[in-house]
């Protein structure tokens, strides 16, 4: 009998049509495989048995009535724990929404359960999605499949090792500097940040707006492009969501040639602080495009050096408005309310209580940003820096199609390792921040085992807003060529 | 020194965040080397550059002033610490009175 758990979302989603296996079989094959191996992994903060068994029954239903089932009808998905979910307890990884069942559901769950997809559960993830390493989640970190004393990247390292471990043929994420495309360059799976706007982001606790961005994560690159269909596209609840037509990123990804495609390698993301094996991989992969029939030139983009300085005065600013929320009046936490105390003595005694290190380090970084007095040295230079690397991005793609780089500098780094060090902890998303400040699409697609480590490596693609397809269409062509001189990268993680 | 502090006090009061002693110290010394970090933004920054807030280019967004479904009142109060006659319940919001 074949192994449920092994199969792509594509044939999972056909095996359930073909009636080959009921979408319970598949369910429960699944909500196996966790039971038996995420105590040792930890990707999951909440199963819902009965919610994914009864969406799987739906389906079979749907199905012996003859319904005309979704491209992705019946396959589990792990939803990353900042997305609402009606009556299913939706946490961001943090103390003070602990116990918090939304009564709405986000957008993007509305359009999974729409899609007949099975939500499995609620994924870990860095507390209120900041970090890269899961380690800021306030109930314990997830580990990495590859090697259980390291990071799966973050801050959706729950979805990336979920997809790893063979949990969740499909996981969704969310991407504000490269919490999809960092876990899933060091966890050997695929991760695509769409377009900003491309994906609602209502019901989608916020970290920094003007960054956010909602896509899809899988263990190969057709998947990830029929999930984004899936949920992208306009939505009026969103009042940035795009209202334009979604790019054809499935017929993309099935098209997987590069004939004549126009590949800029970017200049600045290599040299001090890329890991050998990480550099290898990288021009290996740049061989292979070039090797295909694409045509692979230098390009500078020379603001792209102070992204991560920009990134961290622009997320703070946004995040300490946005987590003002967090007030202790209308849902989650309450600390100290004595009856003596004041709303105000309550707030504080209960965001002091509710959020760990790393939020109130970023509260208050925020706060000192958008001060009187600091706010044009800081948060105002640093939108200026926003708009020349976009300026940059814009120069790059008068020449070429996509671009590329290594996803992160380094492979996952042992748990531990940097949490008392917060730079070096922001390094990690290096390579992906510029995506975000410009609004443009980026994804990640495993490009072997660093020499050194055994570890995976992640090639980094990069297109303007709105050109999606482009990205999925390099991405298919090289994941083809590599798995077929190489074999699927999955295929080198350990037994769990 | 570009931050001190005192200033991390100050700043956390202005976040409602009622910081211990020793996160006061932790944070001013984590924070000052981030500040050092992130300052480079001004080596690139002219004057005549202008500022990006967003990606994408927004005016406002209207929608038709229709009633349509919302949440009611019973699932609004769910997830409330306190809740009494259909309302949200909330510590004192002003000073007592002399």
């Amino acid at each position: 009998m074949t192994d449920l758990t092994r199969l792509t979302a594509a044939e999972t989603a056909r095996v359930v049509r073909d009636g080959e296996a009921s979408a319970v079989d598949v369910a429960q094959a699944h909500l196996d495989r966790i039971a038996a191996v995420d105590e040792r992994v930890h990707a999951f903060l909440h199963v819902d048995i009965e919610g994914a068994l009864g969406a799987a029954r739906a389906v079979d239903e749907r199905r012996a009535a003859g319904d005309d089932l979704g491209p992705l009808a019946g396959v589990p998905l792990a939803l990353k724990d900042v997305f609402t979910m009606a009556g299913v307890p939706t946490t961001c990884g943090s103390k003070i929404l602990e116990g918090w069942r939304p009564p709405y559901d986000a957008t993007v769950t509305r359009r999974l359960k729409d899609a007949g997809l099975v939500i499995l559960g609620k994924t870990n993830m860095d507390e209120f999605a900041m970090g890269s390493s899961t380690e800021n989640s306030a109930y314990g970190p997830t580990r990495n499949p590859w090697d259980l004393d390291r990071i799966p990247g973050g801050s959706g390292g729950g979805s990336s090792a979920s997809l790893a471990a063979f949990m969740a043929p499909l996981a969704i994420g969310t991407d504000t500097g490269g919490s999809i495309r960092q876990p899933a360059a060091v966890t050997g799976t695929v991760g695509a940040k769409p377009t900003y706007g491309g994906v609602s982001r209502y019901g989608l606790v916020a970290l920094a707006s003007s960054l956010d961005q909602a896509g899809p994560c899988a263990r190969n690159v057709l998947d990830a492009a029929l999930l984004h269909e899936v949920i992208a596209g306009h939505d009026p609840f969103d009042s940035t969501s795009i209202d334009r037509p979604v790019p054809e990123v499935v017929a993309a990804a099935r098209r997987g040639d590069v004939q004549g495609m126009r590949v800029g390698v970017v200049r600045e993301f290599a040299g001090e602080g890329y890991q050998a094996g990480v550099q290898q991989r990288f021009t290996e992969a740049v061989e292979l495009i070039s090797s295909l029939g694409a045509d692979v030139v230098e390009v500078s983009c020379p603001h792209f050096d102070y992204a991560l300085a920009a990134y961290y005065l622009i997320l703070p600013s946004e995040c300490s408005s946005n987590l003002a929320r967090f007030d202790a009046m209308r849902y989650g936490l309450r600390v100290g309310d004595d009856g003596t105390r004041s709303a105000e003595e309550v707030m504080s005694l209960t965001r002091e209580a509710g959020f760990g290190d790393e939020v109130k380090r970023r509260i208050i970084l925020g706060t000192y940003a958008l001060s009187s007095g600091y706010y044009d040295a800081y948060y105002g230079q640093a939108q200026k820096v926003r708009t020349l690397i976009t300026d940059d991005f814009t120069k790059a793609f008068e020449t070429c199609d996509v671009l590329v780089s290594p996803t992160t500098p380094t492979t996952a780094f042992r748990i531990g390792e940097r949490v008392d060090d917060p730079l070096a902890m922001y390094l990690a998303d290096l390579c992906t921040i510029p995506s975000n400040l410009s609004g443009g699409a980026a994804m990640s697609v495993p490009c072997g085992l660093a020499p050194e480590d055994g570890l995976p490596v992640g090639l980094q693609v990069m297109a303007p807003a709105l050109a999606d397809d482009r990205m999925y269409r390099l991405a298919a062509a090289f994941e083809a060529a590599h798995t077929e001189a190489h074999g699927p990268i999955l295929d080198g993680a350990p037994a769990l | 020194m570009a931050i001190t502090r005192d200033e991390v006090a100050h700043l956390a009061r202005l976040a409602r965040l009622a910081l211990r002693d020793d996160e006061l110290d932790h944070f001013a010394t984590q924070l000052d080397v981030i500040l050092g970090a992130v300052a480079r933004v001004a080596e690139v920054a002219a004057d005549d550059i202008r500022p990006t807030s967003h990606s994408v280019p927004l005016t406002n967004v209207f929608r038709p002033d229709e009633v349509r479904p919302s949440l009611d009142p019973v699932a609004s109060l769910a997830g409330a610490p306190a809740a009494e006659d259909g309302r949200f319940r909330v510590p004192r919001i002003l000073e007592e009175e002399a």
